[in-house]
């Protein structure tokens, strides 16, 4: 975890006393919705279909116990008793009022979280690989740097009027599990020939209108570099980026337009004239973060410890273990995944019972921490392998034991139509029927690693872009129509998904989508074949004839 | 959403009405002939052409503090008088979403 400092606290406090006050003078009248609305964005509240949603900064994801209860308190007090974990690593409340909105702020302040950048043409909540350091083979903890980040971006008046908003996404493995070739900016910790500590730098990424996958601008930057090398990537973005359409606004666009090689050319010459400023991070700045990560006392513990050998004989409990649980660092112990995705329950919801006893069973089994990922998962990371079983049990107490993680029901989806005023058709039902019609596991299982996104609209919260099935909500004629794409995936070998053909209506995706699955089954050449694989040997033709044969 | 602004180009179909989210909770409301907000659609004042439905949008417009963000939606009109909504996104603000509320399910 890390330990906020007075700085951040004085800066938190601060701006929940100048939001108190904003939303005080738009209620008498003082301001117009015109003037209040920046103001209410640059504080995480949006106008929704329902009513205002309010969206928290969890930066890299991570959360202590006492925050998680922070944030049941929220859902209880202020809304309707649930949350909703984004693909962004933030959690959002659909039905908060304005007029109670400083106080649940300040009521978060208290543990320190706020909604600072959470919307607004600024740079958003730096995010992370959820198993940030736990996962075994890691160059170093990525959070550390995205910490340097959030404290250098938060606020900084140049990255507060930007053309768009900026997405900013760190990795220090080899598997990509915080998406960075879909972000703005991606970066991967890597160590050079001297073993120094340096990054990958990706830009240009990211989906929506016009998907794009980053491409690298440097193939290493000094960490002590990085901050002037981010500097002058948003400064050339400042400069040429479009302010006159909002639809080429992305530095993605830019990007594109240029070429990587002439943005390329302006970013190094902009870095040079401030490479050896003060933006040049000394050696105990990077320290003092480091120093205020704390880590657990880990023991030291078996590999294979008597609890989880006699839990092994148990099929639920070994169906669960098989896709929720993943080595940890540390031996005798593993990092546990909080399915979000119950049969039939909206993606990434969790309610405030849920919430607090999750924090219950983190202070139990897991020093007290816990990680949200863009899957719209949860993780618990230190958990002690002895305590599988009894944790397993506990959750399965709560609906989050649901055995899916990875599998067709672990589906990403954005709210659609039932909450988003920019959707034009639902995501969250047809996410609910399609976990429905794959509920039996041992199919799923079967199946194996395939990952389902859906998007109500072609702002693509959903990740539809990179879903190895891939659906998109459109509005035709008055009616909701789906595009389906296969082929897409947001790790390390990321790619955009491929159309199969004409949209589908409502009542048709799940049809669709059990015709693609079975015709993976039926076309792969042993059962290690995963979909994805099928998909790159094959393409998307034979998929396409199938669900298009019969309709 | 389409604006107000680019709403004064667009001609309606049939039968509409102004709607926005309460400023003070957000909650969906709905323009009344009697110049207020009400969150009963039955309530809502029902305008058939595009001069009418400007206006009653510009008169909502001005009423900044009691609402955010008004528009033209389609409604339909019964035999009866009963006012529905006139499409998805209509309905849904009207009944709310169409899936359970976790804390509910």
């Amino acid at each position: 975890m890390y330990a906020y400092d007075e700085i951040d606290r004085t800066l938190v406090n601060e701006r929940v006393s100048e939001f108190r006050d904003q939303v005080k003078r738009r209620l008498s009248g003082e301001l117009t919705e015109d003037e209040f609305k920046m103001l209410r964005l640059q504080n995480g509240v949006y106008l929704q279909l329902h009513a205002y949603m309010f969206r928290v900064a969890i930066p890299y994801g991570t959360l202590a116990t006492k925050q998680l209860r922070a944030l049941a308190h929220v859902a209880r007090k202020y809304d309707r008793g649930y949350g909703h974990f984004t693909t962004r690593q933030n959690i959002q409340f659909n039905w908060i009022k304005l007029a109670e909105l400083p106080d649940a702020l300040e009521d978060l302040s208290k543990v320190g979280i706020h909604a600072m950048q959470t919307s607004g043409n600024n740079m958003r909540n730096v995010t992370s690989d959820q198993w940030a350091g736990v996962a075994p083979g890691e160059i170093e903890d990525p959070r550390i740097w995205s910490e340097l980040i959030r404290q250098h971006t938060t606020l900084h008046p140049e990255f507060s009027f930007l053309p768009r908003k900026f997405k900013i996404a760190i990795t220090a493995s080899d598997h990509d599990r915080a998406a960075i070739k879909i972000h703005d900016i991606g970066l991967r910790l890597i160590k050079n020939e001297k073993g120094e500590t340096g990054f990958e730098v990706l830009v240009g990424g990211g989906l929506g209108r016009t998907p794009f996958i980053a491409k690298t601008i440097k193939h290493f930057v000094h960490g002590r570099d990085i901050l002037s090398y981010i500097e002058a990537i948003l400064r050339v973005y400042n400069q040429y980026g479009r302010r006159d359409n909002i639809y080429k606004a992305r530095i993605k666009i830019l990007v594109h337009e240029l070429g990587i090689e002439k943005f390329s050319r302006e970013v190094e010459e902009e870095w040079q004239h401030i490479r050896n400023s003060s933006l040049q991070i000394d050696d105990e700045v990077i320290e003092d973060i480091r120093s205020r990560f704390t880590y657990p006392a880990y023991e030291k513990l078996p590999h294979m410890p008597d609890e989880l050998r006699q839990a092994a004989a148990d099929p639920d409990f070994e169906a669960w273990r098989k896709n929720s649980v993943a080595p940890h660092k540390v031996q005798g112990y593993s990092i546990v995944t909080i399915s979000l995705k119950p049969i039939g329950k909206p993606p990434g919801d969790a309610t405030a019972e849920q919430m607090d006893a999750l924090a219950d069973l983190a202070d139990k089994y897991s020093f007290g921490e816990i990680r949200v990922g863009h899957e719209q998962n949860l993780a618990l990371p230190h958990v002690a392998k002895r305590d599988l079983p009894a944790l397993w049990k506990a959750l399965d107490k709560l609906d989050l034991a649901t055995p899916n993680v990875n599998l067709i029901t672990d589906i990403i989806a954005c709210p659609g139509l039932d909450y988003c005023s920019l959707a034009n058709a639902r995501s969250i039902p047809i996410a609910q029927e399609l976990t429905r019609r794959f509920a039996n596991h041992e199919l799923a299982n079967l199946i194996g690693r395939l990952h389902i996104n859906i998007s109500g609209c072609i702002n693509a919260c959903g990740h539809h872009h990179v879903g190895h099935i891939g659906i998109l909500g459109v509005e035709k004629n008055g009616e909701e129509v789906y595009q389906i794409t296969i082929g897409g995936r947001a790790d390390e070998s990321a790619a955009l998904g491929n159309l199969i053909g004409p949209g589908v209506k409502f009542d048709e995706v799940a049809d669709v989508v059990e015709d693609i699955v079975e015709a993976y089954l039926a076309l792969r050449e042993r059962p290690e074949e995963l979909f994805m694989d099928t998909v790159k040997r094959l393409g998307v033709e034979p998929f396409k004839e199938r669900v298009y044969a019969t309709r | 959403m389409t604006s107000p602004l680019e709403q004064k180009k667009i001609k309606i179909a049939g039968p509409s009405v102004v709607t926005a989210n309460r400023t003070w909770d957000g909650i969906v409301v709905y323009r009344t002939a009697a110049k207020s907000w009400s969150a009963d659609l039955s309530e809502a004042a029902i305008v058939r052409n595009s001069d009418e439905a400007k206006a009653l949008l510009a008169e909502s417009a001005a009423d900044d503090v009691g609402a955010v963000g008004p528009y033209i939606a389609p409604v339909q009109v019964g035999a009866d008088g009963k006012v529905e909504p006139g499409n998805l996104r209509e309905q849904i603000r009207r009944t709310g979403v169409t899936i359970g509320q976790p804390a509910q399910v």
